[in-house]
């Protein structure tokens, strides 16, 4: 009932809309931002197709359960809406002059859900936690670089390093966890893990296994109460539903596909309801060679096989336009990312002379390339159930053929996938993609040193003076410096061609019209959450 | 009678024990583990901290020793803890999910029955007429159509056109604020999609199985007798006919047992309804080997159960069926 009377309500609002923009002359894509005072109240619904898995952050790594603890608990530090470092339960921080130890100032007043202080103990407890042999965590790393972790006082805490280490700052983001409710128990059967005790905006409200994760505003947060009231997480594991569900009220944000984004949400009703977001994901997707393989040994033909496939043209046919043409592993606009460096534009002429030159020459046959008899063919491996790398792996097919170059694509569960291909290193090249951290340390993907057995430089790149520009680039804490390191290594990327860098896809979250207050930034949108919110006059729920 | 169902409860033991056995033995032979979908591929983690991962779930042991300690384990009714990263006891995401689908599914299992049964005889005593023809182009309709496709439409014009029914999930939101009454019809109204699809797209084949025996049944002397008797036909069909078609559908309800605890995936997915589909798939693409053996055990013994189920039945419905020479 009360549906029929929103859906009512919401046809009326979009005649209003037609009829001011009538009036107006110019059709909007934003209603008309009048300035309304922000008020309390009303519920954000979301959707996630993944149950999230474990509240206690450090035992999970799926995106679902950070989404929900990036509301419930808090780092010492965070990222800003420029991906900058700031305070987050650290008011300020100092970092000795020698670069090993770094003092955090925590702040003050900083209440747990439950009602207790938050503290330097909590910070020291989750410290070893962490880097507890017993913990099964992935982000012990970071942590494991500390020689000496101490709580001086209630409000400081101090870690020392064994040398300068960069990423060190940011890995003190890690959510911070009550060492009341935790010291001494076992935190693999932690009862928080389903019911988790924080310090951030949001409180833990219910868990209904397999439907929704409710939270609601936490009245005593440091920063001042969030003025959304309830935050459900729903769990729709079908997108085509997730949208239904969007268009028929269920839902009010949701991350949108760009075939969704640009032919399915374009209608004037649509545009009324709903207000679409878009701006570069943090992740970049490549074709990656096995170094091993005496086919790729040699970087003219990696050269060629760049230069054979357009950028630009994958962007169009997998995302409909939605995505950038990357050329290093950091993303347009950041720090790290060296404007000034671009690889190889598409030109197949230069593709075959460099081919020509690596001694890849045409048989007459079929007009495919082959070398000492050797026909020039590989396969490309990607992981099942992601059309656009299947999609951009057939448009670099048809692109390489035309060039005489054979290539095959395989489609290969996730599991099998790691474990038969790439932990083996049994593959020739691979259509994957990379988080790119907002940190530009990538010691673990491109440093000689991590080439072993399941290591993360599969690939096997192995480049004296990138090893030595990674180390002097975690080694500093001179902004200046870093980024001096990161450009070369962009210049060295582009040259060698390990990898053929193809694209860094768009984010492309849609939100209700009624929520105000958002502001896109490089962080994206969700960075002031907390300051989103919805005018008394169009709140939905109670 | 007793001696007869001993021995078969004795015989469901071994019967159990090899299905573990092979179970288990067929799941590691699938590549990978649990440890991959949790940090293959993450910049942050180092060989050392997969080693941490791989010894704390006991994936460091031989494969005889690890089914040793299931085994042993099971014994003790104990079903282990979970590979994924909630580590929670198998037992309780069990449990926390075979209500939905078992209630689903032995709702949508009476409406099958309830309408298959019904239309089957309609049909036989109306051969070969228009109505006949009718239900049968409508029952193929139901088999032949995908149902994740007929869902999506549905959801669309009930759903988003119409407005008139939810389109996922269980529950509204906020439904725990109402009476238990518009508790109930807010429930009812989200199980009218998936409930009225799933029954749809089953009814073929009960239906089928009882035209056809009708048919047969329909032919035999006795059923001539009776209606030489003078009987009404609606008591030669339902009272001497019936019983007898009703034989097949025994079967078929005993089959269906184990049916009853497994979801469909593709439908739970699209109606985003947890149940125990979604769990299982989720736990095998995981490599989540605790919870596969959970769920398969649990079916294996359903299934055995529900075919001594279906003998015993058998034995009521049907006394020229001796239990010793089964």
């Amino acid at each position: 009932m009360k549906r029929r009377v929103r859906a009512l309500l919401l046809l009326a609002l979009a005649a209003l809309c037609l009829v001011a923009c009538d009036g107006g002359g110019k059709p909007q894509q934003h209603r008309s931002r009048v300035q309304e005072k922000p008020a309390c109240g009303d519920t954000l619904v979301d959707g996630t197709i993944g149950e999230p898995s474990n509240l206690i952050p450090i035992l999970a790594s799926d995106s679902a359960s950070s989404d929900i603890a990036g509301l419930v608990y808090n780092g010492l530090v965070k990222y800003d809406k420029n991906l900058n470092l700031t305070g987050d339960l650290a008011e300020s921080w100092q970092i000795s002059p020698d670069g090993l130890t770094i003092t955090f100032h925590l702040r003050r007043g900083v209440k747990w859900h439950d009602g207790a202080d938050f503290t330097s103990r909590d910070a020291l407890y989750t410290y070893r936690v962490t880097i507890d042999p017993k913990t099964p965590t992935a982000y012990a790393e970071d942590f494991k670089q500390i020689q000496k972790a101490e709580a001086l006082d209630p409000f400081t805490f101090r870690v020392t390093y064994g040398r300068p280490f960069a990423p060190a700052l940011a890995s003190w983001g890690m959510a911070m966890l009550p060492a009341h409710l935790l010291e001494g128990k076992d935190i693999t059967k932690s009862p928080l893990s389903r019911n988790p005790t924080g310090t951030g905006p949001y409180r833990f409200k219910e868990w209904i296994a397999g439907q929704k994760v409710v939270l609601e505003a936490f009245p005593g947060y440091f920063e001042g109460r969030p003025y959304i009231n309830r935050y459900v997480y729903r769990i729709i594991p079908d997108t085509s539903t997730m949208y239904m569900e969007l268009k028929a009220g269920g839902l009010d944000m949701m991350p949108l596909t760009p075939v969704q984004y640009q032919r399915q949400t374009g209608s004037d009703e649509f545009r009324a309801r709903f207000n679409k977001y878009r701006y570069p994901a943090s992740n970049y997707v490549y074709l990656g060679y096995n170094l091993r393989n005496p086919l790729f040994a040699d970087k003219r033909v990696r050269q060629a096989i760049t230069s054979a496939i357009n950028k630009e043209e994958i962007i169009q046919g997998a995302l409909l336009g939605m995505g950038q043409a990357a050329h290093g592993p950091y993303k347009p606009g950041t720090w790290p990312y060296n404007p000034h460096v671009k690889d190889f534009t598409c030109n197949p002429d230069r593709a075959r002379a460099l081919l020509a030159e690596a001694g890849w020459k045409k048989r007459n046959s079929d007009g495919m390339l082959a070398k000492a008899g050797k026909p020039f063919r590989f396969t490309v491996l990607t992981n099942q159930g992601n059309e656009q790398r299947l999609k951009t792996a057939q448009i670099i097919q048809q692109r390489l053929k035309s060039i005489g170059i054979d290539v095959k694509i395989r489609v290969l569960e996730w599991s099998s996938f790691i474990t038969h291909f790439i932990d083996k290193r049994n593959f020739e090249a691979v259509l994957l993609a990379w988080t790119i951290t907002p940190d530009p340390d990538i010691f673990d993907v491109w440093h000689s040193s991590k080439t072993g057995p399941k290591e993360l430089n599969f690939i096997g790149f192995k480049n004296a003076e990138v090893d030595r520009l990674i180390e002097e680039g975690r080694n500093t804490f001179d902004i200046r410096k870093r980024r001096e390191c990161y450009y070369r290594i962009q210049e060295i990327l582009a040259e060698e061609q390990p990898y053929t860098f193809l694209y860094v896809p768009d984010a492309l979250p849609v939100v209700s019209a009624r929520f105000r207050g958002i502001e896109p930034a490089p962080a994206g949108i969700s960075y002031n959450f907390i300051r989103w919110y919805v005018p008394k006059a169009e709140q939905v729920y109670p | 009678m007793i001696t007869y169902l001993a021995k078969r409860i004795l015989m469901l033991i071994p019967l159990l024990f090899g299905i573990t056995l092979i179970t288990f033995a067929v799941i590691h032979l699938a590549p990978g583990e649990p440890v991959d979908m949790q940090i293959a591929m993450s910049p942050k983690v180092s060989a050392e901290a997969r080693q941490r991962i791989r010894e704390f779930y006991g994936l460091d042991k031989p494969l005889h020793v690890q089914y040793i300690q299931w085994l042993g384990r099971m014994a003790r009714l104990d079903f282990g803890r979970s590979f994924a990263p909630d580590n929670r006891p198998v037992t309780d995401k069990i449990a926390e999910r075979i209500p939905v689908t078992l209630s689903l599914n032995i709702i949508a299992l009476i409406l099958e029955f309830g309408l298959a049964v019904p239309i089957g005889i309609l049909a036989a005593i109306r051969r070969d007429t228009l109505l006949d023809k009718g239900i049968t182009v409508f029952v193929f309709l139901g088999f032949a159509v995908p149902t994740f496709w007929l869902a999506l439409l549905m959801m669309y014009f009930f759903g988003v056109k119409l407005g008139w029914l939810p389109i996922s999930g269980l529950h509204s939101l906020g439904s725990d604020r109402l009476g238990p009454i518009a508790w109930f019809l807010d429930l009812a109204k989200h199980l009218i999609l998936p409930i009225g699809i799933m029954t749809f797209g089953s009814l073929a084949g009960l239906s089928r199985y009882m035209r056809s025996t009708m048919l047969e049944v329909i032919r035999q002397d006795y059923i001539t007798t009776a209606r030489a008797k003078g009987l009404r036909e609606r008591t030669v069909i339902l009272r001497h006919a019936l019983r007898n078609a009703l034989l097949p559908a025994i079967t078929i309800l005993g089959f269906s047992l184990p049916a009853l605890i497994g979801g469909s995936v593709i439908f739970e997915t699209i109606f985003a309804i947890p149940g125990m589909g979604q769990l299982f798939y989720a736990g095998v693409m995981a490599r989540d080997y605790p919870l596969i053996m959970g769920i398969l055990v649990i079916g294996a013994f359903l299934t055995l159960i529900g075919n001594l189920l279906a003998d015993i039945c058998y034995s009521l419905a049907d006394p020229r069926i001796r239990h010793g020479r089964t």
